[in-house]
């Protein structure tokens, strides 16, 4: 026993060695175990804490797994309709030029009813971030397949795998929207390892950090996996994601300082 | 002045944060003239041509949920594309204004006027149990005065409010009595006032959510409660309508908007001729005047509603007209105005001589 660490002497505070931010509430999260969302909330609430812009944030929450979003993040936030989240922070960072806000989609939200929301925010260069997590499928309807579902890949209305010639194409919005003038930061994360998470991190701060520059669209893809929506235990999940996910959505910058880094 | 440049002119001048539109016949003098203004010198108030009217009444909810005066205008196709949105603002308690210069529908319809948008806007609209303030002006005059009222309506009752109007008193011209400049809040004052903005978390209060969502049905039963609770609040102080000679009257002309102006010369014509008419114009069609109608409607041998529409409004009118008095429709379609003349050659036809 003596050389091991008892419960006590962990919760003393000079043991404590990583704390849960005040910007996250205390409310039970209500994503699948292993889900990327809760991840990618806390280290977006930490930035936000980290760089002291609690009482001049605003978020939007989207329609799909995290329309509860508001639950978790404590600043102040609007939900939104299917889709319609950045014209609501376009319309709040226009009003209120100097208050940090960003919104918060998944990939039906983004990229499927709300494409014309998204293209347009970027091209006009809108300056708020948005961060979007993709994971491939509808994942709060239960399963149904999304404008990024892979070829081949089976969801609930795609049950035999999808098809191209029926279904059309996997949709890379990220690539799409960093071809546009008004977008300066476009990144592809994840949140999967330890390594990974920093690495996300260190991309919202940066865009968070540009927003107060006042110089366009700054957009965070998370890759994430949805365990309860491809039907896997959530480590077969994540291996899954980095098999499949990873090669047709690669990680890394696409667009910083507003120049295209990567051939898209 | 234009109704819609009276308009335009009336929200910059009551202090309105920002407007946000999309192009469409007949209205875009709107969106024209706020740009040729440039209200974000005179006031700082914020202009943006959105992509859509989706995009428009999505930009509404953000901007009204900070508490900003926020404001679009849009025609009856447009309108029917905001009206998930509009659910929402209600569903959220969003104050806004949303200005419907109809056209003759359905479909893309007709580029003239119409108001075939009463069932829309007076009854709900979009998804759920709710109402909207609806406010009908009959000239440019009202154009101009709406405006304010509507923001002081909607920021009362943290409710949108719709200007329902159309393309004719819209393109009409007529001399408009402008008032002062209002000044716009500030964000100390926005927190001060309305303590559910969502203008950042400060410590001294909880977060603030603007949402309808609520998954615990029991607790979004109470939400709609609490909702109706409001609108009946709506519908007891509310009220607004004008009569004209009803006092005598044996048969009366319900109308509003343009309609009311021609019913007001038919009314002219008849009272020529010997036909004791009446006007009564619902100014607000949502609170509906109902006491108002009944009480008219115990003294008169008929009551005819004219309308640019099949007949919407006359549903509203029969359901509070009492029993006896018969309640007749006259309306042209597809953006045909009735005439005076036809006005009263239905009167006689169906009241005097049937």
């Amino acid at each position: 026993m003596s050389d091991t660490i008892t419960k006590e002497q962990i919760f003393k505070p000079e043991n404590i060695v990583y704390k849960k931010t005040s910007l996250m509430t205390d409310n039970v999260l209500s994503y699948c175990p292993g889900c990327g969302h809760g991840t990618t909330h806390r280290i977006l609430m930490e930035v936000i804490d980290e760089m002291g812009l609690q009482s001049d944030t605003i978020g939007i929450a989207p329609v799909g797994c995290s329309v509860l979003a508001y639950e978790f993040m404590n600043v102040d936030m609007q939900q939104a309709a299917h889709g319609r989240a950045p014209a609501l922070a376009t319309a709040i960072k226009r009003l209120l030029p100097n208050k940090t806000v960003f919104s918060y989609q998944g990939d039906g939200d983004l990229a499927a009813i709300g494409t014309a929301e998204t293209i347009h925010a970027c091209n006009r260069g809108e300056n708020f971030t948005t961060i979007f997590i993709n994971n491939g499928i509808y994942g709060m309807t239960g399963g149904q397949m999304a404008p990024t579902t892979l070829e081949g890949m089976k969801s609930s209305t795609s049950p035999y795998g999808r098809e191209w010639q029926a279904m059309g194409h996997p949709l890379k919005i990220t690539e799409l929207v960093a071809q546009l003038p008004g977008t300066y930061y476009v990144t592809r994360q994840a949140v999967h390892t330890p390594a990974a998470v920093r690495k996300a991190k260190k991309a919202i701060r940066k865009a968070i950090e540009l927003q107060q520059q006042n110089v366009g669209m700054t957009f965070v893809e998370v890759v994430s996996n949805c365990n309860s929506g491809w039907k896997m235990t959530p480590v077969n999940a994540n291996k899954w994601m980095v098999d499949n996910m990873f090669p047709f959505y690669p990680l890394g910058d696409i667009k910083v300082d507003g120049k295209l880094v990567k051939e898209v | 002045m234009k109704g819609n440049e009276a308009f335009a002119e009336a929200v910059i001048r009551a202090g309105a944060d920002g407007y946000f539109g999309y192009p469409i016949t007949p209205q875009s003098e709107v969106m024209e003239y706020l740009m040729a203004e440039k209200p974000y010198e005179r006031t700082g108030m914020v202009v943006l041509q959105a992509e859509s009217e989706i995009a428009s009444i999505n930009m509404l909810y953000g901007g009204a949920a900070c508490g900003k005066k926020v404001l679009t205008s849009s025609s009856s196709p447009g309108i029917s594309l905001m009206q998930e949105g509009i659910s929402y603002l209600a569903g959220s308690e969003l104050p806004c204004i949303i200005m419907d210069a109809m056209r003759g529908g359905p479909g893309l319809g007709t580029i003239q006027p119409g108001q075939a948008d009463y069932f829309q806007l007076t009854k709900g609209g979009g998804h759920g149990d709710y109402n909207l303030i609806v406010i009908a002006p009959a000239s440019v005059q009202e154009m101009y005065d709406f405006a304010d009222l509507s923001f002081e309506l909607a920021f009362k009752y943290r409710t949108p409010v719709i200007v329902m109007t159309d393309g004719a008193i819209g393109q009409m011209m007529e001399k408009v009595y402008i008032g002062d400049q209002k000044p716009r809040l500030t964000e100390e004052e926005i927190r001060e006032k309305y303590p559910w903005a969502t203008l950042g978390k400060t410590p001294d209060r909880e977060r603030n959510i603007i949402t309808s969502l609520d998954l615990d049905p029991y607790r979004q039963e109470r939400h709609n409660l609490k909702l109706q609770k409001k609108f009946k609040e709506i519908e007891e102080n509310e009220v607004r309508y004008e009569e004209i000679n009803c006092e005598d009257a044996d048969y009366v002309i319900v109308a509003y908007g343009t309609s009311a102006r021609i019913s007001q010369k038919a009314m002219d014509i008849g009272r020529e001729k010997g036909l004791k008419i009446g006007l009564f114009r619902p100014i607000t069609l949502w609170p509906f005047p109902k006491k108002e109608i009944r009480e008219m409607s115990k003294n008169v041998k008929g009551i005819l509603t004219v309308e640019m529409s099949a007949g919407q409004m006359i549903e509203d009118v029969r359901l509070n007209a009492v029993e006896n008095t018969p309640v007749e429709h006259y309306g042209r379609m597809g953006g045909v105005i009735p005439t005076p003349n036809e006005i009263v050659e239905v009167i006689e036809n169906t009241f005097v001589k049937g």
